[in-house]
């Protein structure tokens, strides 16, 4: 898994839009204080941004924990309450999309971090990691 | 709309300043009332202030082109402007070129190519 030996900091409850812009801020807030390049922030909290949001309409909401590491990298784990993805390679696909939204919120998240990985079964929610650097 | 977001009518354009703080239920409100406002105001454009978004993603990328979209059918001009490089950047990486959206440096700058478009 990739948050092996990493720290829990934070914890952010998912239930609607206005949770989606806080933990946007939360991490933007989090690699400024740790240095973070601006692209490299702008990169992960627009990734953070598409998992918060699948999270929060598609999985009925969930909550994002972050992740401290000793070398230069943030984590997150998103887990959400929803119905689980049928196909996890069709979700990450650009242009795939079950609500008629243009369907590039999953695979950019995962182009836009440095690592990604997605556990979920169908009826067992989905729980999205991923790591950028800072 | 809250206050995520605000419309300024300055010389027959209508200047939008979006926060960061905006959500996704701010950003559709403000599609509604500004298509509302080009109409009522006959504005002859509509430039989109993005300096103060941090990120772009999927999402308000998406508002962004059907705003500019809307707009054009409105026969009004969109500009977006005082995108950042780093979202630049990031949007290109998610596949989102907003082909649609003319965008200026500044202010200044939009409100400079809208009156020489209008001239000629």
């Amino acid at each position: 898994m990739i948050l092996d030996g990493a720290r829990e900091v934070d914890r952010i409850e998912l239930s609607g839009d206005r949770d989606v812009v806080r933990a946007r801020r939360r991490i933007a807030d989090r690699m400024d204080a740790l240095g973070a390049r601006a692209l490299r922030k702008t990169r992960f909290v627009t990734a953070v941004s598409e998992v918060a949001r699948n999270a929060v309409v598609h999985g009925g909401g969930g909550v994002m924990t972050v992740y401290a590491f000793k070398s230069a990298r943030i984590g997150i784990e998103c887990r959400d309450r929803g119905p689980g993805i049928a196909s996890i390679e069709q979700a990450l696909s650009d242009g795939f999309s079950t609500t008629g939204s243009m369907g590039h919120g999953l695979g950019g998240a995962k182009r836009l971090s440095d690592a990604f990985e997605i556990d979920s079964r169908p009826g067992g929610g989905t729980v999205v990691r991923m790591l950028g650097s800072l | 709309m809250s206050s995520a977001a605000a419309i300024y009518p300055v010389e027959g354009v209508l200047l939008v300043s979006i926060r960061d703080d905006i959500t996704d239920t701010d950003i559709v409100d403000l599609q509604d009332a500004l298509s509302e406002r080009i109409a009522d105001e006959s504005a002859n454009g509509v430039v989109l202030d993005i300096s103060g978004l941090e990120i772009v993603d999927t999402f308000v990328g998406r508002v962004l082109a059907q705003l500019t979209s809307i707009a054009r059918l409105l026969d009004a001009e969109t500009f977006v402007v005082g995108m950042r490089p780093a979202v630049a950047m990031t949007l290109v990486e998610l596949g989102m070129y907003l082909p649609e959206n003319r965008t200026a440096l500044s202010l200044t700058h939009a409100l400079a190519k809208m009156r020489q478009m209008r001239d000629e």
